[in-house]
């Protein structure tokens, strides 16, 4: 089968490699219908997560036809076409019943600090994600979803991982009506956080960033005031300028390891990797936050030190939360969200690309070039 | 400020999830208590082992499922293996993990040449869609590195025929 392989930092092609086999009862191989490359997908790109391997294939957004499924595999049913959560998670451990579908305690031997995640390093479970012709989907019928009849494939892929994590970060921030929010970062997380904190009844939504037409398309989709960054002399004097000296009640990380902004923070995050990423967005959202506000983050960091200023979440009493979404807890209320028209992920995707192309849609994707939002693979099958 | 709708309740959907109990406390976590019951769970069956999969120390064992991509072989693996003696809480832990990924990638070159293939580093780089999109971004990088290059070749060549 046709899959994307790793070579390294910037580098990454399209490979033959063997389908994946059922390797556990409860796996189902799944033929896959559309990937995304996402935002959190740049991090191993661009080599700041530990123990990315040189041949594996990335992918943890993706949609696809079951086409075998273990013995223990009892809901899900070949030909199903399903879309499938980025978490992996066995549904059993004491974290899953809680909801913590992110937290699987089942699914990554690697690392206790995070579940397993398809694609996404090592670090992560070291399995082999969704940007290929076939994927092999552990726990099939825990986290899986059918896709209702009539649901643009487009819009389902997009509730694998976006959506249900801005919806997650705009929950996170506990969001009381008439509060004002602000979102660092206008990629896809960030545009849909930002539509999404009207739901939770803001009163008042900012987003900022540094890339004009991601700015612009904030704008009208969420809609929102969205700002560059670069055309204020210090963001977080313009958000207290802004909320009367007091703050935001509100701040969201939409932004992660590659924020741009501080040359202190590209250096030591994004250049030397001695900390788990730039927190330029963390560091701005803290200082934005008013005293007893609350920080939502979802930007994805590494899992060493940061330089963050954690004396002032002290002293300000701020709240911080922060988690990988738990997809499968949210999907019902996201799915009708789509079907009542409320939210419309696909309006978000802005490349169709073939799965052959994957080197230069990771590099569209990952320089911003001909005004990219949110690019898809589509596997050969898939276009025909 | 022109896009800030004057009347937020006129935005599609608003407030249709708003939660004033969520302020801010556990509401992610559907509370069982069950840790108070103790942390031990019905497993699911236990994938085979067929590759070399390591661990983290702080866990007893492999979980019930995980990834069988790209095991550890060679520099890079023994790397990984060292690395994997020390847990999450540790440099010793991530820091030879990074060095191993690095040393993978010239492994990874030695393992195309090996196998008959010069890799295209430049297609592998997406540059035929930099051309495309942003062909005088393109250019500039080349010439700033070719110039950065240049530079420091005829300072080091400087160094060499001074210290003769």
């Amino acid at each position: 089968m046709l899959a994307m392989n790793y070579r390294g930092p910037h580098r990454v092609r399209i490979d033959h490699k063997p389908v994946p086999e059922i390797l556990h009862p409860q796996d189902a191989i799944v033929r896959v219908t559309r990937s995304c490359i996402c935002g959190s997908d740049l991090h191993l790109y661009n080599g700041s997560v530990p123990d990315t391997r040189v041949g594996m294939t990335f992918g943890h957004e993706f949609t696809g036809v079951v086409e075998q499924v273990g013995p223990g595999v009892e809901k899900l049913k070949v030909g199903d076409h399903v879309l499938v959560p980025f978490n992996i998670a066995c549904g059993t451990c004491v974290f899953c019943q809680q909801g913590l579908y992110g937290n699987c305690h089942e699914s990554n031997p690697q690392a206790t600090a995070v579940g397993g995640i398809y694609g996404y390093s090592h670090t992560a479970g070291g399995y082999d994600g969704g940007q290929a012709e076939y994927v092999r989907v552990p726990y099939a019928d825990v986290s899986p979803a059918v896709i209702p009849e009539g649901m643009d494939p487009d819009d389902a892929v997009l509730l694998t991982d976006v959506v249900p994590t801005a919806f997650q970060a705009a929950e996170m921030g506990g969001i009381q009506t008439g509060d004002t929010v602000v979102v660092f970062g206008a990629g896809p997380v960030g545009i849909m956080a930002a539509r999404c904190a009207w739901l939770f009844g803001a009163g008042r939504v900012i987003v900022i960033d540094c890339v004009d037409y991601r700015l612009d398309f904030a704008r009208t989709y969420a809609p929102c005031e969205a700002y560059d960054f670069r055309s204020l002399e210090d963001p977080v004097v313009f958000i207290k300028g802004t909320t009367e000296s007091l703050g935001a009640d509100v701040c969201i990380d939409a932004v992660g390891a590659e924020a741009a902004g501080s040359a202190l923070q590209t250096v030591l995050g994004r250049k030397l990797l001695v900390q788990g990423g730039s927190a330029t967005a963390l560091h701005w959202a803290i200082n934005s936050v008013k005293k007893g506000g609350i920080v939502s983050i979802v930007g994805v960091y590494g899992p060493v030190g940061t330089h963050v200023p954690i004396g002032n979440v002290v002293n300000k009493g701020i709240t911080l939360r922060a988690n990988q979404a738990s997809v499968k807890r949210l999907l019902p209320r996201l799915i009708e969200h789509v079907q009542n028209g409320i939210l419309d992920p696909k309006a978000l995707i802005t490349h169709r690309i073939p799965l052959e192309d994957v080197s230069d849609a990771y590099r569209i994707f990952s320089a911003k070039l001909d005004d990219c939002i949110k690019p898809v693979l589509m596997p050969p099958s898939a276009r025909s | 400020m022109e896009h800030t709708p004057k009347d937020p309740s006129q935005v599609l959907g608003w407030g249709v999830d708003a939660d004033p109990k969520n302020d801010p406390t556990y509401p992610m976590k559907h509370r069982t208590d069950g840790e108070h019951a103790g942390y031990s769970w019905g497993r699911p069956p236990r994938q085979p082992p067929t590759v070399e999969v390591l661990h983290s120390i702080e866990r007893s064992d492999l979980t019930s499922a995980f990834g069988t991509s790209t095991p550890p072989s060679g520099a890079s693996g023994a790397l990984r293996r060292f690395a994997f003696q020390y847990s999450e809480s540790s440099y010793g832990h991530w820091l030879p993990l990074m060095l191993a990924d690095r040393v993978g990638v010239a492994e990874g070159v030695l393992n195309d040449l090996k196998n008959g293939r010069v890799p295209n580093v430049l297609a592998e780089r997406g540059w035929k869609a930099e051309w495309k999109h942003d062909r005088t971004g393109l250019v500039r990088r080349i010439l700033v590195r070719g110039i950065l290059f240049s530079a420091a070749v005829a300072y080091f060549r400087g160094k060499s025929t001074d210290s003769r």
